[in-house]
């Protein structure tokens, strides 16, 4: 098993353009790396110059202590799961797991072992002389996964591979992966754009925006103290709230008006100045008013079942409000919000990063 | 999804298929009913009267050597052409298929034979391998080979093979290429991570998957051998030295037009006919099960 290490990595396609700027990420031997971000991000891209599929324009990838810029993606010691599984639609399910070892060389019997016991630990036993088009996309997904393992490989690459399921199965194939990957304790690098799939799946997880790196942390870490507003509004569902206002002091903001405290601000603000304040709809109480409260006029309300959604304004700028249900009436018009200042945000307008202590 | 168009009577139905029918019957199936009617009977040597004799025709045709050894020809020069032509396409799709700088203009250049008239393409190849004038037999006696396609049927064969092939490679090429097209990439690049070099990934993943391709153009380079050949052999060697290069396809041409007898012509336009009907049926009945992943 190996840890994999990107140092400055780029990729410059033919007419100039950047699609990874470089990004230099170190993941631990073991750990489950979750790259996350909106389509065009490049976040595929890197995924595919670790595997070997892309040439890489600069920089250096690392798997284990071994330099693979050149190397064969044969020779990486690596399996990926594809999105659209890419199984070899002409073989059976145990010669698309066992093709893999065939082409290595490994004996016939020691094939036939690995074959059963992936087979076994995926539950696809009673497929093994089916055809991939024989199988639903869930089976055909645990194929996939199976032609994955029987190799055991240094590290396991997966390229969005839920996205062509239903939700239901999507869930119940995530919790599959993550217990496989414990399991065998392979090192796994994974991409995805949707951010439920990478806070649930991953140790490490990357978010990316425009073949940069934002933000590299645990999932809580990263959910609780977003470094940009690119993060602070991409992780967490429904978004984070982002409202304009004003550096009033040490510790206090004030939105159109109404002074809110803050307990993660930066030292030397000067009073006055434009600042983005982040709010999670999660994370303002409403009813309780008290020394630091907004108050929001509300247009309409969503139902999730568990939860309601409120959504309106807070002086002009566009606010969601997440509650149990029944806590607040549905027909409710204004709203007085309690703001705890350990859960605000702030984001300097410029340069989008947070504003928090040093 | 199926369409279904209704209509409330049955003249405007029929007044929409009534020119592809009249092109069919008049075209196709009128020729070939009076190919199987003639082949029943004899015509005098003036042809100015015929005579109904029963299946003579083909049972004088079945005691003649000459058309067993026309059979015998066919079978070698189709199965040469066929595999060449299959095996020179498939191999200029693969190279066609990767990304190459220029790929367009070199795609564009590779299907332009395919737009040269049989005859002209013959004339093409009668010029570059005349064994007096030919450009390139010149090269061909310099290495010490006694090149006369006029007078030796191998070399006659020789020339053929290459110009039917010549011709016929772009018709496959570009069903190669977007049989290899219609692979998704992922798989392919599944098989390079899964430890498969380029040979071993084209003989284990891509060739399967071009199979239902590579049998469909199996059968119709097949039946362009048998009959769209006429024109270059016409051209090139006229069926000669002595017979050598003589088709079946060529002999109904040879006895029909040069030797006057008609029924006997006839009857191996019958034959010829079943022959062609055999293989579609083989096509239909197999492209859709046999060849399939």
């Amino acid at each position: 098993m190996a840890g994999v290490t990107l140092d400055t990595v780029r990729k410059i396609y033919t007419g100039n353009v950047e699609a990874v700027k470089g990004v230099s990420l170190g993941i631990e031997d073991g750990s489950f790396c979750v790259l996350v971000g909106p389509s065009g991000c490049g976040k595929s891209t890197l995924l595919r110059m670790i595997a070997g599929l892309e040439t890489i324009s600069d920089g250096e990838v690392k798997i284990g202590d071994r330099v693979v810029n050149q190397v064969e993606p044969a020779d990486r010691d690596i399996a990926m799961v594809f999105q659209n599984y890419a199984l070899y639609p002409h073989m059976s399910v145990y010669d698309n797991m066992a093709y893999g070892l065939k082409n290595r060389g490994t004996p016939k019997d020691e094939i036939e072992k690995r074959v059963k016991e992936a087979a076994r630990i995926l539950a696809i036993e009673s497929f093994l002389t089916r055809k991939p088009r024989q199988l639903s996309g869930g089976q055909r997904q645990r194929v996939a996964m199976g032609r994955a393992i029987v190799r055991k490989p240094q590290v396991f690459l997966f390229d969005e591979p839920l996205s062509n399921l239903d939700a239901k199965l999507r869930v119940q194939m995530r919790v599959e992966i993550k217990r496989l990957q414990r399991a065998l304790g392979v090192t796994s690098i994974y991409v995805t754009h949707d951010q439920v799939e990478a806070m649930t799946l991953s140790d490490k997880l990357v978010v990316m925006s425009g073949g940069q790196i934002e933000q590299v942390g645990t999932p809580s870490d990263v959910y609780r103290r977003p470094e940009t507003r690119f993060v602070a509004t991409f992780i967490g569902s429904p978004p984070m709230n982002i409202l304009p206002g004003k550096v009033e002091g040490p510790g206090r903001v004030s939105v159109g008006g109404q002074v809110i405290g803050v307990a993660d601000m930066r030292d030397g603000l000067t009073p006055g100045s434009a600042i983005e304040v982040g709010l999670r709809p999660e994370d303002v109480q409403a009813g309780g008013a008290g020394s630091s409260s907004l108050s929001m006029d509300v247009d309409f309300v969503e139902e999730l079942g568990a939860t309601q959604l409120f959504h309106g304004k807070v002086s002009g700028a566009e606010f969601v409000v997440q509650a149990s249900t029944g806590q607040i009436p549905a027909d409710t018009r204004k709203l007085t919000l309690a703001v705890d200042p350990a859960n605000v945000h702030l984001f300097d307008p410029q340069t989008t990063k947070r504003l928090g202590k040093v | 999804m199926e369409k279904r168009a209704h209509f409330s009577g049955w003249t405007l139905p029929l007044l929409l298929i009534v020119p592809q029918m009249a092109i069919t019957v008049i075209f196709f199936y009128w020729p070939a009913s009076q190919a199987i009617w003639q082949s029943f009977l004899r015509e005098d040597a003036f042809g100015l009267s015929s005579e109904f004799v029963g299946f003579e025709n083909y049972v004088s045709l079945f005691e003649q050597p000459e058309y067993y050894r026309a059979m015998v020809t066919t079978a070698i020069f189709s199965s040469l052409v066929a595999f060449f032509s299959l095996a020179c396409a498939l191999l200029l799709a693969t190279q066609a298929d990767k990304n190459l700088r220029g790929g367009h203009a070199f795609k564009t250049l590779l299907i332009w034979p395919y737009a040269v008239a049989p005859a002209i393409a013959g004339v093409l190849w009668i010029f570059m391998f005349h064994p007096t004038l030919g450009t390139l037999s010149r090269p061909i006696k310099a290495v010490g080979l006694d090149w006369n396609p006029m007078l030796n049927g191998n070399h006659a064969m020789t020339l053929l093979v290459l110009s039917a092939t010549w011709k016929q490679i772009s018709y496959n090429f570009l069903f190669f290429l977007a049989g290899l097209q219609a692979i998704p990439k992922s798989v392919i690049e599944a098989a390079a991570i899964d430890g498969a070099g380029p040979l071993r990934r084209f003989w284990t993943v891509i060739f399967p998957l071009l199979s239902p391709t590579t049998f469909f153009l199996l059968v119709v380079n097949i039946v362009y051998v048998f009959f769209d050949t006429f024109g270059i052999i016409d051209a090139v060697t006229g069926g000669g030295p002595a017979g050598t290069t003589t088709t079946l396809v060529y002999k109904v041409y040879a006895d029909g037009r040069l030797g006057g007898d008609l029924g006997g012509s006839a009857a191996q336009s019958v034959i010829l006919m079943i022959i062609v009907i055999a293989l579609t049926a083989i096509q239909f009945r197999y492209v859709e099960r046999k060849v399939q992943y």
